[in-house]
């Protein structure tokens, strides 16, 4: 073994809860990097707080520590494992940072740092040490200063040249910056800045905005063999975070001295950095001179390295692990083509690329401009043999309802200060006729690109002008081979979806299927990685044998996270180790399905109905599986099963009977299961009756959402008016429900598996917040807490009843909401025959992969056969806490409703709820204080239920303080001091919050979202990272894990402990 | 509308697609090359002579063409199969488009074909004859002619494309490298120039008398297009010159000085060309990235009874990429350390020759 010797136990450090900016491509990462040191014998072990990760499968490492990233909780495995190593370059930023807080409390001593060093890392972290560094290597970077007045500014600028960049070191929402093109402007933004700064800070940077951005992905093994795995090319350009750019791989507009000038740099770097591993390096280029400047370096594998590895099939962090542990790039083969080494430069022959999937349907009123900030949660990947086709199929791959390019209004505003929507607003532009020059000029986007999107526009009007010839070979063939989907080929020229499909197929314009194999077909390739063109040549063998296809999830994207991934790929390792072949269809490109190695086929394509009929036409698969995919996949069932393709597992009818709340309500009365009162109201007048019927507050929704979207709980008549006004188009077609909204209730979870005659509960999951918060948003804990034994027996009994009567094949998810002032009356909220988003946390918690367990029963398997009957008793306590958006997305608010806002979860386990939520806490990034100011603020309705609350925070020493109103309600039971209002006069509870005096906040939201002081105060605690609970749930639940916490101390052990009764 | 363009393959295959370039018809071996960056300094290099290009990267002219990116004074390549080219290039040097670029040198171009489809079948059947027509014919004369054309090792390539006068560039430089030429690419002679070392292109098929009237100070033996043993008067000047200087030589030159110290020479199935190859220096055990562009190969079996031993190794194929000679100064490599299109890497290997030259 020509590893490093000393190596023998690996410490993985994970990258912790889905957030913007640190996504799946970590799981994807942290997973192969754990497959990749096992295989070379090397004993492993895991930490990562994200349960919904492939990563923290008990089976992907030899231990498996689901506990918070935090210095003190790392130092506890590495003196529980005493490992050789630590591997910190997988877990993203956390892993980086995790290593660097290690090493300053001294918990490394005889523990070696592998990838990259800390001195590695803080060279390229810390502004001032990288800017001497690559001084030291003579590598331009960006020129920038911080500086106190504006003397200092001016004088800066003078070193500097104008434009710059002037960035306010410290503020609310990162607002108050700008850009200086002269004096006269500098003096006014760097004022502006300095004032807003609360450190009278502002950082002035060389402004290279409008220049072209590259990405390039290095390699280096310990004998200083370097590659470059891929480069890309931004379409955005500077100024706006590549994590938002749509971005094309390889690089299109460098020439091949332009391409190895940057490819020198990387080298130069990455060997200066001596990085043994993966790293990426982002250049501007001045798109006139061609002089670059590097504008960042990642010593560590990132989102920009997954979407390198699946564009180019080169396994960045598999292969990186492996030199982290000292072998050599040319000592390690090529997956793909299993003959040549590692050793060499990937080739494409097709085209690469990635749109980012925005939020921003989520959240009321936040601004919607792209730039500096990531606002993406997740991203598409395409693949085609010319741009255009890349380009449509990635839209189609957004699931935002698009088939292709759609006209959008856009003011000039818009093309300068860039949205979402920018791609639609280019498209349209240059469709009225607006020059490629004009565009250019007001968005910086290069003239290759714009042409490109030109070539669509033109090809358009040829096919408007055309439309009687739609269904000529010819041009029904150019279309497709510029990637026109059927649907859009239709809305443009009036001919059906379907006659067009049917005469495509008839006449043979079917699309063919490639293979990506790294060396654009020099050698022979082993692996099955696949896209969909309009080319001559099929190129891709069938089978006979026994196949299933398995719908992926698409982009990550709030509502349907990662744990629908983890639910594809379980159930693609399910059904190949039962000798079935299994297909995977899926576009992201940061997540495990779309791994080469996970399923028998992996096809990278959109997850439209064409798209992925093309697939079913080709393989002739025995049946698809849309069970595990979330939403993308279920829409599917229906239009599947039309076109005669098996559905496995739970039939498409059932869907069709939860999601139509008429049939539902049926069900439900036949099997006596109660839910709230509700009604359909096809217009206000409607919606109001049903409201007066019913009684307010009432739940208002669309007819068919995902992920609770525009749902909200309204408590009188202009609410109601209020709702209708902004938030749908209701109409006949599009009716809305009004449901009862059950207040003061707890919301319950369970997660069922069902093989037609049985029925297992994996588990039941008690929510902290009461219902009305999402349950996506909702922290909960296994076993349920403070629900009554005979509560539970009916749980069981209604979700047994329910998954037989809809002949549920597999996995079920269902939502009670537990009335406790009422009896403890039981009610179902909503019922989905799918595999939800709690499946990985229920399946970590009890120690049962349900998702594997529901893909064996759609072959044919029974829960008997995996000796599942009674469920399951565990001696742990189990917690999730959602992870949220909010500092991201400058102006949202973090009150939590029936609207999702969460991008991840973490999960806290140990022996007692209170530890196990503390935790989940912690990993969330909220460090509960022990003692402190406790600052209280609550709406009227909630003033009456706080005594509790204060008098344990009182009990356990915190000092409380409250707006008066609040005070007033509890002051004659505990001592409670009165702070002035954010809109009463200084010294208020805002400067209070701002002077770091205030270390807990408990805020409850009244009534609407607003810009009122609640709103302020939540803003600020978000921004400076204050903890802060918004229901008096989540308070008692907080409050609980102090007083545990006080107690005693916080353990560690690994899954495998908790669970060993099963290995 | 765009014209219809035909390649026709030995095997009877026609790929039809749209013609681009110059409206004619041009025959030659079909290769395929896998860099994604490079098509004006592929196309310009003399060692494509005889071979009509296929890019497997499907978008090809997107940066225009600049004169600064030449390899040799115009194209040399018969003709540029592409899956699409680009009309609007964008570039901050670019001064014409490929089209334009290709009918300036009267050479055709056909694009919108399934290329990867092509280079699998040559991955499978080997480097094949074909025509490339931008003008009207018949399929079936297509063919024939496909057929008909001579093998490109029965050509005389290299006399198309090297210089037919001695030719002298960096005159104020001290120390001069002498060059003999099959095919040199202008990277080689900027590399030697950026050394402050002057260069002497001279016609390979320079009597070696005629060699020593300018007191070269060493040899390099240049690139080139075809078989190495078509050019039989360049090994024997390297024969005769072997004691009396550090000998270099790359890729054709390789061959040539293969073949000079008795080794074989074979054809390749179908060839290295690409800017992603990787090569191991078997005295270090480093490992470069390296630019290639051959279709004929040193056999390393045939090395055992030479004093050439092989000391640079491609790790995908094991093809031998550097030779050395056992006592004298002589050595070669298969790849192109000039790169142009491809990676620097291997430029050191220019400092090495230097040095030599200086050292003798």
């Amino acid at each position: 073994m020509p590893r490093d010797g000393d190596i023998k136990k690996v410490l993985i450090i994970g990258s912790g809860p889905i957030q913007i900016g640190q996504a799946a491509e970590f799981d994807y990462s942290g997973s192969q990097a754990c497959k990749s040191l096992m295989e070379e014998g090397i004993e492993t072990v895991l930490v990562n707080s994200n349960p919904a990760t492939i990563q923290t499968d008990i089976d992907m490492a030899d231990r498996v520590y689901v506990e918070p990233l935090t210095p003190e909780i790392v130092t506890k495995i590495i003196e529980k494992e005493k490992p050789d190593a630590i591997l910190p370059t997988m877990g993203g930023q956390t892993g980086l940072n995790v290593a660097t807080e290690l090493e300053k409390i001294g918990a490394l001593e005889g523990v070696k740092v592998i990838g990259s060093s800390v001195e590695t890392i803080r060279n390229v972290e810390d502004r001032d040490l990288f800017s001497s560094f690559m001084d030291r290597l003579n590598e331009p970077i960006p020129k920038n200063r911080a500086v106190t007045t504006l003397e200092e500014a001016l004088e800066a600028v003078e070193v500097i040249g104008y434009p710059v960049i002037v960035r306010p070191a410290f503020t609310l929402g990162g607002t108050g910056g700008g850009v200086a093109h002269n004096e006269e402007e500098l003096r006014e933004v760097a004022t502006r800045g300095l004032e807003m700064s609360y450190i009278n800070q502002v950082l002035i940077d060389e402004s290279v905005m409008g220049w072209k951005e590259f990405e390039y992905e290095v390699m280096r093994d310990k004998n200083d063999t370097c590659i470059i795995v891929c480069n890309m090319e931004n379409l955005d350009p500077m100024g706006i975070h590549t994590g938002e750019s749509i971005v094309v791989a390889p690089s299109q507009t460098l020439s091949d001295i332009d391409n190895q000038r940057l490819r020198n740099a990387s080298i130069k770097i990455i060997r200066a950095l001596q990085i043994q591993g993966g790293c990426n390096i982002q250049f501007a280029v001045h798109p006139e001179t061609g002089e670059y400047k590097v504008i960042e370096v990642n010593p560590r594998v990132s989102r920009s390295s997954a979407l390198a590895s699946k564009a180019t099939g080169y396994p960045i962090a598999k292969i990186s692990a492996k030199i982290a542990v000292g072998m050599t790039l040319d000592e390690i083969r090529n997956d793909i083509t299993k003959e040549t080494p590692a050793s060499f430069e990937p080739s494409l022959d097709y085209v690469v690329a990635k749109i980012p999937r925005w939020p921003f349907d989520k959240f009321k009123g936040i601004n919607k401009e792209i730039g500096v900030q990531m606002k993406s949660t997740g991203e598409v990947m395409s693949i085609g043999r010319t741009l255009e086709e890349s380009l449509h199929k990635a839209i189609r791959s957004l699931d935002i309802g698009r088939y292709g390019f759609d006209e959008m209004e856009y003011t000039i505003k818009d093309l300068v200060e860039p949205t979402d929507n920018r791609l639609f607003q280019v498209y349209t532009a240059l469709k009225s006729g607006a020059s490629t020059e004009e565009i250019q000029e007001i968005t910086k986007i290069d003239p290759f690109f714009l042409y490109k999107i030109l070539n669509i526009v033109d090809f358009e009007k040829e096919i408007v002008e055309n439309k009687e010839n739609i269904l000529t070979t010819p041009l029904l063939r150019k279309a497709k081979r510029m990637g026109f989907s059927d649907r859009k080929l239709s809305e443009l020229t009036g001919v059906p979806e379907e006659d067009i499909r049917k005469t495509r197929i008839d006449t043979g314009v079917t699309p063919t299927y490639k293979m990506v194999d790294t060396c654009a077909a020099e050698f022979e390739a082993k692996t099955p990685y696949y896209y969909g063109t309009y080319e001559e040549e099929d190129e891709i063998p069938v089978s006979h044998n026994q196949k299933v296809i398995i719908i992926g999830a698409g982009p990550i994207r709030i509502g349907q996270g990662i744990e629908f991934d983890y639910c594809c790929v379980h159930a693609a390792m399910a059904l190949k180790e039962e000798g079935v072949e299994t297909i995977i269809i899926n576009n992201n490109p940061e997540t495990v399905s779309t791994d080469y190695d996970i399923s028998s086929k992996l096809y990278f394509e959109p997850l439209t109905l064409e798209d992925v009929m093309g697939i079913v036409n080709k393989e002739n698969p025995d049946g698809v599986v849309v069970q595990f995919g979330g939403q993308t996949s279920i829409n599917l069932a229906v239009p599947l099963a039309n076109e005669g393709v098996t559905i496995l597992g739970t039939p498409h009818e059932s869907i069709d009977q939860v999601e139509d709340r008429e049939r539902f309500t049926r069900v439900l009365n036949r099997l006596e299961i109660p839910q709230a009162d509700y009604g359909i109201a096809h217009s206000f007048e409607d919606a109001r009756k049903v409201a007066e019927r019913i009684g307010f507050p009432v739940l208002v929704r669309p007819s068919y959402v995902l992920g609770g979207r525009a749902m909200e709980i309204v408590y009188d008549d202009l609410e109601l008016k209020e709702y209708m006004k902004e938030a749908v188009r209701i109409s006949p077609e599009h009716p809305i429900l009004v449901d009862k909204f059950l207040e003061d209730a707890i919301e319950i979870d369970v997660d069922a598996l069902c093989d037609g005659e049985d029925v297992f509960i994996g588990g039941i999951m008690e929510h902290i917040e009461e219902a009305g918060v999402h349950s996506g948003d909702s922290a909960c804990v296994i076993p349920p807490q403070s629900i009554h034994p005979d509560v539970i027996e009916k749980i069981k009994e209604y979700t047994a009843k329910l998954a037989l009567e809809l002949n549920v094949i597999g996995l079920m998810n269902i939502q009670y909401a537990v009335k406790t002032d009422d009896d403890d009356k039981l009610y179902i909220l909503e019922a989905n025959p799918r595999a939800s988003r709690t499946v990985p946390f229920v399946s970590k918690a009890v120690g049962i992969p349900l998702a594997k367990i529901a893909a064996q029963l759609m072959v044919g398997y029974k829960l008997r056969d995996f000796g599942l009957g009674d469920d399951v008793e565990i001696d742990h306590v189990a917690v999730k806490e959602s992870i949220f958006p909010f500092i991201k997305l400058p102006g949202s608010d973090s009150v939590l409703g029936p609207e999702m806002k969460s991008t991840g979860e973490s999960m806290g386990i140990d022996e007692s709820f209170g530890v196990s939520y503390y935790k989940a806490q912690l990993s969330a990034g909220m460090r509960l204080p022990c003692k402190g100011k406790l600052f209280i603020s609550v709406r009227d309705q909630d003033k009456g239920k706080i005594l509790d609350i204060v008098k344990k925070a009182e009990e356990l020493g915190f000092e409380l303080v409250g707006t008066d109103g609040t005070a007033e309600a509890v002051e004659d039971d505990v001592k409670i001091s009165v702070i002035n209002k954010v809109s009463q006069k200084s010294p208020n509870i805002k400067d209070a919050i701002l002077n770091g005096e205030i270390k807990l906040i408990i805020n409850t939201p009244s009534g609407k979202q607003s810009a009122d002081d609640n709103y302020l105060i939540r803003r600020m605690a978000v921004e400076l990272g204050i903890p802060y609970v918004t229901t008096l749930a989540g308070a008692r639940a907080a409050l609980n894990a102090v007083r545990t916490i006080e107690k005693g101390k916080i353990g560690v052990k690994s899954l495998n402990e908790y669970h060993h009764n099963l290995e | 509308m765009p014209e219809e363009a035909k390649l026709a393959l030995e095997d009877g295959t026609i790929y039809k697609g749209e013609g681009f370039g110059f409206k004619t018809i041009k025959p030659g071996e079909v290769v395929f090359a896998t860099g994604m960056t490079g098509y004006v300094e592929s196309l310009t290099d003399p060692s494509y002579k005889g071979q009509i290009l296929m890019s497997t990267y499907p978008l090809q002219g997107n940066y225009g063409i600049s004169r600064e990116w030449f390899q040799s004074e115009g194209i040399k390549a018969e003709g540029f199969i592409v899956r699409e080219h680009n009309t609007h290039p964008s570039h901050g040097k670019s001064e014409e488009s490929l089209t334009e670029f290709l009918k300036e040198f009267k050479i055709p171009g056909i694009s919108g074909i399934d290329t990867r489809s092509l280079t699998l079948k040559i991955r499978k059947h080997g480097t094949m004859k074909g025509v490339l027509a931008t003008e009207e014919i018949e399929d079936q004369e297509l063919i024939t002619m496909a057929k008909e054309q001579p093998e490109i090792g029965e050509v005389d390539l290299v006399d198309q494309v090297c210089v037919k006068e001695p030719k002298v560039y960096g005159e104020e430089y001290k120390h001069r490298a002498t060059i003999l030429d099959c095919g040199i690419k202008n990277n080689s002679i900027k590399a030697l120039l950026k050394r402050e070392v002057g260069v002497l292109v001279l016609p390979y098929k320079t009597d070696v008398k005629d060699i020593l009237d300018y007191s070269p100070e060493a040899l390099l033996v240049s690139s080139g297009p075809g078989d190495p043993t078509r050019v039989k008067k360049a090994a024997e000047n390297v024969r005769d010159l072997a004691e009396k200087m550090p000998i270099f030589g790359i890729c054709l030159g390789q061959q040539i000085i293969g073949l000079a110290f008795g080794a074989k020479i074979y054809k390749m199935k179908f060839g290295h060309r690409g800017i992603n190859q990787p090569v191991k220096d078997l005295t270090t055990g480093k490992v470069c990235i390296t630019s290639q562009n051959h279709g004929f190969t040193v056999d390393p079996k045939s090395l055992e009874d030479t004093p050439l031993k092989m000391n640079q190794l491609n790790l995908n194929d094991g093809t031998p990429e550097g030779l050395e000679h056992e006592e004298l100064s002589i050595s070669s490599v298969q790849y192109h350390p000039e790169a142009g299109p491809g990676p620097h890497d291997t430029d050191y290997y220019f400092d090495n020759f230097v040095e030599s030259l200086k050292n003798y």
